[in-house]
């Protein structure tokens, strides 16, 4: 009954939504207010519908109600309740329900904190929102229903979550990830809302900035917990794999944040109008693609959800209408661009223009590698694979010339830098960041190591031309000190995520530069030496958890002859479905990590085991965190929030009851 | 010349010198990095070049996995039924890896029918097989009635013990 029930929701839901995306519309052409304003109650009831279907799974999962096939392939009656939970999104149908959960989410959320917004545009903006729920809700219920059962001969249990997914990491990863992405349909709606209105104006980039900020920040969260979670879970130790699955949701990162600054561009300067609804556009699409990617089967990997080829038709199809119709949109209204103004070289327009193209550049190689197996395979031509070098070789350097312009952008104005000193100014940076670049990794890993030299010296260079731009730009006011808090809160985000990008990219260059790995045979009583620790296998025991079987290793590190950390590896092997897994032990700290996985029994009681010592590795996580608290606080700024407090006063002097809470 | 028309040019320029930067990269990178799969049966029929990084994959022969000595060094066949390679690998192998289950391996091709390998796949759980090596084992027509992973639910995929 209750599986029944909650496919009835979602029909449900799929008819309010229908209407969301066809009546507001058409009364924003009609100029019919009432039809107009029908728009955030209707995205309010596909909001509820959607989460009663959601929240039925859940009740169907912990109920083990193993009729119902999704339950049958992801859960198992011996799984702890909390991963029984998340098995909700461990799989292809419940985490296309979270998707659509969460872009009803945003949805209402549009329609509750965006009371300012011309009842007109909130309407157009809300039916495009409501359309592509209409899309992602028809491909539920055609081709991925989580609630179909397979009655009358139902198994008696679950196949059982992937071990793999049993997880703290995988119980926050994907629902971030999603928020993220899902989340850059926000500002896709609002620039084909726009277009449909043929306003584009700086208006239009005010409102769409804090969504699109808020977005792209739950998206950089969502990445640095996907990266935590393979480096503790998948028991190696890699931490970014270029695996087709990390890169769908990269490259919509890398699109958004090129976005978000042209966004800045648009919203304080009124240019690149034309750029910045393009790049919307293609933000979307590219989350879009990743869930064509992930969800259609056409790769194989760490992630990859295996499905039928309906699915990836449905995506596919899908996908073309979404990015041809708005193309298509876009050609036809988009601004004819007689921008006459001219662009001063040394001006932050430029400088972000530059930012731009460099961004669309690293994510155009991505997409290559990412799509060039495919296509290949698609051709027959051959069944390539692409590997990490190819990204790494490509990526990196346009990383680094990003740094460049990300560092110096710290010392210019809008329009026009007014007495910029190219040597006063940079030498002084320069030479320091020269100076630490290359002292730093040279005194620490005691050799010189280019690589590392090179990525230092473009740290430090970053981080140095932040902090003294952002002090430059406070003395300016005259008022010390306390002209730190004149700066706007959109400057300390900026502030932050690009120290915060500065510390991902210490972290990359010190951990790929300076992590050692042995692989060696331990008996029990045995140690090995990695660098100046010492790591001596204790003992390995049986364990027995919850639902797997484990043999566990104890582990003792010296330093110098004093221990220093105690590891605890697993071997385990989970019951229901007979699966292997090895969980690493950890010691985990600010300047390094230290990291043994047990490799496979050997004869005689002894184990391969594999010891790693990782420099510096906890800074790609913290950098990200950096990154994401940047944008948070970018979106904090009141320049927003008065925009709409203006909007509700004026509203309820209109009358209008609808005074909800703003941001 | 006019202002504008000079301030077009360098962005023309710019955006020329950009895209042909990153067309040398890319093109640079794909030609030492890209990895075309080989089964067995090519490579005993010579169609696999020798020193080039390459990935082949197969089914582990049965009692053909061997460990040796102090180190980790470790010998196994990969077969698609039909013909043989002799894979020789040092250090951990996958949690998946096992006799009679597909694997995917990558590295060079020493001399003929012998493979030094510098990373071992292993499907990742029962069900699965990875799509070469299923359509490698039908192209010899040894299907072994284990294929079949496409339409299962499950999460699958590789298990590297990579070099990470």
């Amino acid at each position: 009954m209750i599986p029944e029930l909650g496919s009835f929701c979602l029909v449900l839901a799929l008819c309010l939504a229908v209407v969301v995306a066809v009546v507001p519309l058409w009364g924003s052409y009609k100029n019919q207010g009432v039809l107009m304003a029908m728009a955030s109650p209707l995205t309010a009831g596909v909001f509820t519908f959607t989460a009663i279907a959601f929240a039925l799974l859940l009740v169907v999962l912990i109920n083990d109600d193993f009729s119902v096939n999704y339950v049958a392939a992801s859960s198992n009656t011996q799984l702890p309740v909390y991963y029984k939970i998340s098995a909700a999104w461990g799989g292809h149908e419940g985490s296309l329900l979270l998707w659509v959960l969460i872009l009803a989410g945003w949805s209402v959320a549009v329609a509750a904190f965006s009371k300012s917004l011309p009842l007109a545009m909130r309407a157009r903006v809300l039916s495009i929102m409501g359309m592509i729920t209409v899309g992602f809700l028809l491909f539920i219920l055609m081709t991925s229903n989580p609630f179909a059962r397979s009655l009358p001969f139902f198994p008696p249990e679950g196949n059982d979550l992937n071990p793999l997914l049993q997880d703290i990491g995988l119980i926050f990863h994907p629902p971030m990830l999603y928020l993220g992405y899902v989340g850059f349909s926000v500002p896709f709606a609002f620039a084909i809302a726009a277009l449909l209105g043929g306003r584009l104006d700086a208006a239009w980039a005010r409102w769409s900035r804090p969504w699109t900020n808020l977005a792209w920040a739950c998206l950089t969260l969502g990445i640095a917990l996907g990266s935590w979670w393979a480096y503790y879970e998948l028991g190696w130790g890699g931490w970014w794999f270029w695996d087709p699955v990390e890169n769908a949701s990269f490259m919509p990162w890398l699109m958004g944040t090129a976005l978000v600054h042209s966004l800045a561009v648009t919203d304080k300067r009124g240019v690149f109008r034309s750029w910045t609804v393009l790049l919307a556009i293609f933000t979307f699409s590219l989350s879009l693609l990743g869930t064509f990617l992930v969800r259609s089967g056409v790769l194989t990997s760490v992630h990859a959800f295996a499905a039928d080829p309906s699915r990836g038709m449905f995506i596919l199809v899908f996908l073309f209408i979404v990015v041809g119709g708005s193309l298509l949109l876009f050609a036809l209204r988009a601004p004819q661009v007689t921008q006459s103004s001219r662009l001063n070289f040394l001006s932050l327009e430029n400088f972000l223009l530059i930012n731009n193209v460099i961004l669309l550049a690293a994510c155009l190689t991505v997409l290559f590698g990412t799509l060039f197996p495919i296509v290949a395979d698609a051709l027959d031509l051959g069944k390539y694979s692409v590997g990490a070098p190819y990204f790494n070789a490509v990526f990196l350097p346009m990383m680094l010339v990003l740094m460049v312009f990300m560092g110096t952008s710290a010392w210019l104005s809008w329009k026009q830098t007014r007495a910029f000193n190219w040597q006063r100014t940079l030498l002084v940076p320069a030479l320091a960041a020269m100076l630490l670049g290359f002292a730093f990794p040279s005194v620490y890993g005691g050799e010189f190591n280019w690589k590392a030299v090179l990525g230092s010296v473009f740290g430090f260079w970053l981080v140095l031309h932040t902090v003294a731009g952002a002090v430059q730009k406070s003395r300016l006011s005259r008022r010390g000190v306390a002209g730190l808090t004149k700066l706007s809160r959109s400057y300390w985000g900026m502030v932050l995520g690009h120290i915060g990008f500065a510390v991902v990219a210490f972290g990359v260059i010190m951990t790929t530069q300076f992590s050692v790995e042995r692989d060696v045979k331990l008996a029990p009583g045995q140690s090995a030496t990695l660098g100046d620790y010492e790591f001596r296998l204790d003992q390995v025991s049986a364990v027995e958890g919850s639902n797997y079987l484990s043999d566990m290793g104890f582990v003792t590190v010296k330093l110098n002859g004093e221990t220093v950390a105690t590891l605890y590896p697993e071997k385990r092997r989970y019951l229901a479905s007979g699966q292997v897994m090895t969980e690493a032990g950890i010691d985990a700290g600010l300047f390094r990590d230290l990291y043994l996985s047990l490799g496979e029994q050997l004869e005689g009681g002894a184990w391969a085991v594999r010891v790693q010592v990782k420099p510096f590795v906890r800074w790609l996580w913290l950098g990200g965190i950096l990154i994401a608290l940047g944008g948070i606080w970018a979106v904090m700024d009141p320049r927003y929030r008065k925009k709409l407090v203006v909007g509700r006063s004026r509203s309820k002097a209109q009358g209008n009851l609808a005074a909800g809470a703003s941001v | 010349m006019h202002p504008v028309r000079k301030q077009r040019l360098y962005i023309v320029l710019f955006i020329v010198l950009g895209a042909s930067i990153a067309a040398a990269l890319i093109f640079y990178a794909l030609r030492e990095n890209m990895n075309l799969f080989y089964s067995p049966s090519d490579i005993a029929d010579g169609k696999a070049p020798l020193n080039t990084r390459m990935r082949a994959g197969g089914m582990v022969r049965e009692g053909s996995v061997q460990r040796q000595g102090e180190a980790l060094e470790v010998n196994f066949i990969v077969t698609d039924y039909a013909n043989d390679v002799a894979v020789s690998y040092e250090g951990i192998l996958p949690d998946m890896f096992a006799e009679g289950q597909g694997v995917v391996v990558t590295g060079t091709q020493t001399a003929p029918g012998v493979f030094v390998a510098t990373e071992v796949l292993a499907k990742h759980d029962e069900e699965y097989m990875p799509p070469e090596v299923s359509e490698a084992l039908e192209k010899s027509g040894h299907s072994g009635g284990e294929t079949g992973g496409n339409s299962s639910s499950r999460p699958s995929g590789y298990d590297a013990a990579s070099q990470y």
